[in-house]
């Protein structure tokens, strides 16, 4: 039986020529992340298991995302937790607040996934990685503890629902539009323990940073993972940025798919979704001129440099409205000095956005942009679930970085075609 | 032992929010348990009570601070027809016990007195006199809850040092 992308990379893991979907099998990690958040907890865990040794210092990545800069002293104490545990065991990739970026921003940015590989990470958004065409999915503390220990995980090999993408984005319409529209179609369950396989023609029309934002968010269907094929794109993307060996792999002409589902990118609209659940969408025409508190450009879905470009387009020579606060966190210092180069930070803080320092911070309502009572915000981030970003009564639109600066300049949520 | 009934989708940020995960312990963790989504939750819980929800339990955050703070709180168990996969693997690798079963979180009600037996997966429900079976769990998760954990388990093969 053939095998998909997802499986084949199992299967190379875990030492098997062949795996079936619902098999259980342990695979050998390439990498095992964890941030500010997650790692604190499994580095607790390691130590009370009474472990001493990690697997490879070469391959766990430590970074301090969530809370950083240190929003409070508990926060502080958890970075000091990492910081204390990077050292003690050499870790190579440790990110601490100068050099550190949002995490699935960083990683790919600093060569760290490659195609063909497998990795876990104590975040659930660690599926991003799948836009380079490797496998990796989200876990929790003690997941991570035992990747550093051992350098192993066990796996249930998933199904796999098909996405076959055709034809091309109309303006203003990105990477974020079909996704939201894809977990609106099969709900936040509708891809449970499954992978996403992404395909198509289609696929060779979206950039990097769309596939980042495609397969960061395979989460919020439930997925295991998100992949997409590696092409001329992904070579000209890791070419200067991974310098070890990689094999790229390709699903077998008779993998077997659960569900197949075709998305043409000639009719998607921009798409948001309303509170509380990412499958609740609406395309833009139906939601114009909501009211909102607030806008944030950034984060893990949509903090890179085609983001911000998006966003600065809009917001070019125009302003703020009054009453609303636009706050822009470029994901990684190197997108702040892309951004800084091509002039879109002078932008942002002409049209009156305050710019910050990457971090996770509002998305998860940590931190530089947490709501009061009964506020709404229109965001780039990746979860609008009750008391995400606030108090239980504030609420979140998730939105594309066009559509959330359309926003800030109209004061409600508008459209970026009609501004 | 009484039974806590929540809808589809809890969220690890309703079960958990993020404004106190940088708490120092599970007890303080447990004071905030599914704060966002019942208020009086963590105020009334009692040791060996247990949670019926809907289908996709623990959807979301992969905070391991989700599962621990329900354990903390001492829920003895989680029904539900299905868990977000993160949250599934998280609860069996701490040793939050979980139950897969459709029939029993749909006919299962708040206030019902239940019973639930993990060495036979048999889930009864005094109040309403019925009985469900639980899916049973694969022999390589099942030696994993036997030896107590995930990591006590990689340690009994050798292969975590």
């Amino acid at each position: 039986m053939g095998m998909t992308m997802t499986q084949k990379i199992l299967a190379r893991h875990a030492g098997l020529d062949q795996v079936v979907p619902g098999q259980l099998v342990e695979a050998k990690l390439d990498l095992v992340l964890g941030n500010d958040i997650t790692a604190p907890v499994a580095i607790t865990e390691f130590r009370k298991a009474g472990l001493t040794q990690v697997f490879d210092q070469d391959k766990i990545a430590l970074v301090l995302d969530h809370s950083t800069p240190c929003k409070d002293i508990k926060s502080a104490q958890l970075c000091a937790q990492a910081r204390e545990f990077a050292k003690e065991f050499n870790i190579t990739h440790f990110y601490d607040v100068g050099c550190m970026g949002v995490e699935h921003a960083l990683l790919p940015e600093k060569g760290l996934t490659a195609p063909g590989e497998c990795m876990i990470g104590a975040d659930s958004h660690t599926c991003t990685y799948g836009a380079v065409g490797m496998f990796s999915t989200g876990v929790g503390s003690t997941d991570m503890a035992a990747g550093m220990a051992t350098g192993l995980a066990w796996f249930k090999v998933p199904a796999a629902i098909k996405v076959t993408l055709t034809g091309k984005f109309q303006p203003y319409v990105s990477g974020k539009d079909v996704i939201l529209h894809l977990i609106g179609m099969i709900g936040v369950d509708g891809a449970l323990y499954k992978s996403l396989e992404f395909a198509g023609e289609g696929v060779g029309e979206l950039s990097m940073d769309d596939r980042f934002t495609i397969a960061n968010m395979a989460i919020e269907a439930g997925a295991k993972n998100g992949i997409f094929p590696v092409d001329d794109k992904t070579r000209a993307y890791l070419k200067g940025r991974v310098t070890r060996a990689w094999e790229a792999v390709e699903a077998d002409p008779d993998a077997e798919y659960e569900r197949e589902i075709v998305i043409d990118l000639n009719t998607l609209q921009p798409t948001v979704a309303l509170p509380h659940l990412p499958s609740n969408t609406r395309t833009i025409d139906q939601v114009e001129g909501t009211h909102i508190d607030q806008v944030v450009i950034g984060s893990c879905t949509n903090g890179r440099l085609d983001d911000l470009r998006q966003a600065a387009a809009v917001l070019k020579g125009r302003k703020v409205a009054d009453g609303v606060r636009c706050i822009v966190i470029p994901a990684t210092q190197q997108i702040t000095l892309d951004a800084m180069a091509e002039g879109l930070i002078q932008t942002f803080i002409e049209a009156g956005c305050a710019v910050s320092t990457p971090t996770c911070g509002p998305c998860l309502g940590g931190h530089m942009g947490v709501l009061s009572d009964n506020e709404r915000a229109i965001s780039t981030t990746n979860r609008n679930f009750v008391g995400r970003m606030g108090p239980v009564s504030s609420e979140i639109i998730l939105a594309n970085p066009a559509v959330a600066a359309a926003s800030a300049v109209a004061g409600c949520v508008a459209d970026p075609r009609t501004l | 032992m009484k039974v806590y009934k929540y809808g589809d989708n809890v969220d690890t940020d309703v079960i958990i929010p993020a404004r106190y995960l940088n708490a120092p312990d599970e007890k303080s963790l447990a004071s905030h348990c599914m704060e966002d989504i019942d208020a009086n939750f963590a105020s009334t819980v009692e040791q060996g009570d247990i949670i019926v929800a809907g289908a996709n339990f623990g959807c979301g955050s992969s905070r391991e601070h989700a599962p621990l703070s329900i354990k903390a709180c001492g829920v003895k168990c989680v029904i539900a027809p299905s868990f977000a996969r993160i949250f599934y693997r998280n609860a069996i690798n701490i040793g939050l016990p979980i139950m897969e079963s459709p029939e029993a979180a749909a006919a299962i009600q708040a206030g019902d007195t239940v019973s639930v037996d993990f060495a036979t997966g048999t889930i009864t429900d005094e109040t309403q006199g019925k009985t469900w079976q639980a899916a049973p769990f694969p022999a390589f998760v099942d030696n994993i809850i036997q030896a107590g954990g995930l990591l006590n388990s990689l340690k009994a093969r050798g292969v975590a040092k």
